[in-house]
């Protein structure tokens, strides 16, 4: 099968196995069902171990895959009426984040989210979902429209990162962040962020600011790649693996350290399995989200996402007093 | 015994000639070579001129107390939260061996240092970053402790003045170092839209996180001469986009350049230019025309 990881292909294997015994089965003149189910039930078990033991390492290449659902696939789904709007009305289109308005169930909605390229040519053309300024800038008018006109958010995050590149510090990458996450602070609507894929850095947070942060099981959300954090770390980027397990970035690490909210589960194997099902796990966490949320009055959401955001984080007080004095 | 120590010292065997570095080289503390231009200086006059070289101008780096010293009016500073300490959140190996050496080595807890404080008589809240504890980088005290003290400056009815020094967020304690850029800057908007003024002055290095959050929401936002100010690091940014960047690229001067500063102002100038902005922002806000 195209696309299996290193960490699955026991289970492939053995699938392929099987089918080879069942085609073979269909030929020949001998009866090898009881072979054949003594396999598929290991085959059972070996799934339940490999999928229900998934290392950090795992998890990132989940989040990877080339055919991992992205923003626009998951609009499809859960949407109706999907309106595109394009560019920051400054300097340019960003097509690295894609934004509209939509239904949801019939309630107006704006939806915001970073879009990777399905193939070399449309990854080209989106940046390999790393956006540049005028991205965040895009993002950012269609929120500040949305809280014009009452409409929830929704975030889709998926993105290595913001691109570093000569451009983007000259347009101002850092203050297009920085000014996301302060307007996302006084936003009277809900603002509900789904990590779907890869949660990077900055580039990540600039659509992060929101009542309820949710993520995909086999999502990561990080301040720096594992790649980034063993460069800067140990000096070696090859030392990605270990990195991704002290980086603590998977959504269960994420859970126990109070950033995120709930964890949606995904379909065995991961998101890109099924995407229909994805989607419909997605729906309903989502629903219950804004059911939530629709009941808090506008200065009880700036309220609660206020709290949300000061209360991450670990520190304690040293008894003895040195300072600075 | 006695004798023994009047001994002559043996005749080396072969002459030793100084080294390099070691030629060049001047006892630590009083003299200071400016690394810039070179030329050696009295560490004294220096720090009277607020470490700003003589002759290139260079601005050496300043710790947080030189800091508040060189900005303050004498004595008028009050420091909050001083003792917060960082935990071990992600249980990373060394990480706190480390926070103990560096708090050993610069007399702070963190890389921040907090408090209020008056400008030719007007209060503030102010925060300085120091880049000598973990160079600079922010965990969850650093993003704690500026929040409280704009929550502070919130309470006190005060301008908040933030000078930033930072190498980025600190990798030792992941995403929670991620999530003190979202805590600080909601902080900030709250502090804005309740009409309190924002001053960020950027020094050198102010980077990753600590740029693309408080440092750049400033109503007013300022660097030093020859600050590096930028979100991604220049290497990074070569590998990507395999090509070599200007000389001046991520300084004060290009990002002036670029639109992204209100002004770059030489630290001598500093106090009397934040002063004369602080007095225009007079608290309430209502003016009355006065003859004179």
């Amino acid at each position: 099968m195209a696309g299996e990881l290193e960490f699955e292909r026991p289970v492939m294997e053995l699938k392929k196995k099987i089918a080879e015994l069942k085609e073979f089965t269909k030929t020949a003149d001998v009866d090898l069902s009881s072979e054949i189910e003594k396999l598929e039930a290991r085959l059972e078990k070996l799934e339940v171990d490999i999928y229900e033991n998934m290392k950090p390492w795992d998890r990132v290449q989940i989040a990877r895959h080339p055919a991992r659902p992205t923003t626009l696939d998951y609009i499809t789904y859960l949407f109706e009426d999907f309106f595109e709007c394009h560019g920051d009305r400054a300097f340019g289109d960003d097509e690295a984040i894609v934004g509209g308005i939509a239904k949801f169930k019939g309630i107006p909605v704006t939806v915001i989210g970073h879009q990777r390229g399905k193939d070399t040519k449309e990854n080209i053309r989106r940046n390999f979902g790393m956006p540049h300024p005028e991205g965040y800038r895009k993002a950012l008018r269609l929120m500040k429209q949305a809280d014009k006109f009452r409409r929830p958010i929704i975030c889709f995050i998926d993105t290595k990162g913001a691109y570093p590149g000569k451009a983007a510090e000259e347009r101002g990458q850092s203050e297009a962040i920085a000014k996301n996450l302060f307007e996302m602070a006084s936003l009277r609507v809900p603002v509900i962020c789904i990590v779907i894929g890869e949660g990077g850095s900055g580039g990540a947070l600039a659509l992060g600011v929101g009542n309820h942060i949710h993520m995909l099981e086999n999502s990561t959300y990080s301040v720096i790649s594992p790649e980034g954090a063993a460069a800067i770390l140990w000096k070696d980027a090859t030392q990605a693996k270990k990195a991704a397990e002290s980086m603590r970035i998977t959504a269960p690490d994420l859970k126990e350290l109070g950033v995120v909210d709930l964890i949606i589960e995904e379909v065995k194997g991961g998101a890109h399995k099924d995407v229909k099902a994805q989607a419909a796990e997605i729906e309903e966490v989502l629903t219950h989200s804004l059911k939530d949320l629709m009941d808090l009055t506008e200065d009880q959401l700036i309220d609660h996402r206020y709290n949300k955001f000061k209360s991450i984080g670990e520190y304690s007080f040293l008894k003895e007093f040195i300072g600075v004095k | 015994m006695l004798k023994d120590i009047f001994t002559k010292t043996k005749k080396k065997k072969y002459a030793t000639i100084p080294s390099e570095t070691a030629k060049q080289d001047v006892p630590e503390g009083i003299m200071t070579k400016c690394p810039n231009c070179k030329k050696i200086m009295y560490t004294k006059e220096l720090v009277k001129n607020l470490k700003v070289c003589f002759h290139c101008h260079y601005h050496h780096t300043m710790n947080s107390k030189e800091r508040l010293v060189s900005f303050l009016d004498a004595d008028s500073f009050e420091e909050i939260n001083a003792n917060m300490i960082s935990e071990n959140p992600l249980n990373f190996p060394d990480y706190i061996d480390k926070l103990e050496k560096d708090r050993e080595k610069t007399k702070i807890n963190e890389a921040v240092v907090t408090g209020t404080g008056t400008v030719d008589g007007q209060k503030i809240a102010v925060a300085v970053m120091d880049s000598t504890f973990r160079m600079g980088s922010m965990g969850s005290v650093v993003g704690e402790k500026i929040t409280r003290a704009i929550e502070k400056a919130d309470e006190l009815r005060v301008p908040f003045i933030i000078f930033t020094a930072s190498g980025g967020a600190r990798m030792q304690e992941g995403v929670l170092s991620l999530m003190q850029m979202a805590k600080t800057s909601v902080a900030l908007k709250r502090f804005s839209d309740n009409g309190g003024l924002i001053i960020s002055i950027m020094t050198h290095p102010t980077t990753g996180g600590v740029s693309a959050s408080f440092a750049s929401l400033g109503d007013y936002n300022l660097a030093e001469p020859g600050a590096l100010i930028g979100f991604a690091g220049r290497r990074i940014i070569e590998q990507t986009i395999r090509e070599e960047l200007p000389e001046d690229f991520q300084t004060a001067e290009f990002l002036l350049k670029c639109g992204q500063l209100d002004a770059v102002i030489p630290r001598t100038e500093l106090k009397d230019k934040i002063s004369a902005i602080l007095s225009i922002h007079q608290p309430g806000g209502d003016f009355k025309w006065q003859e004179n």
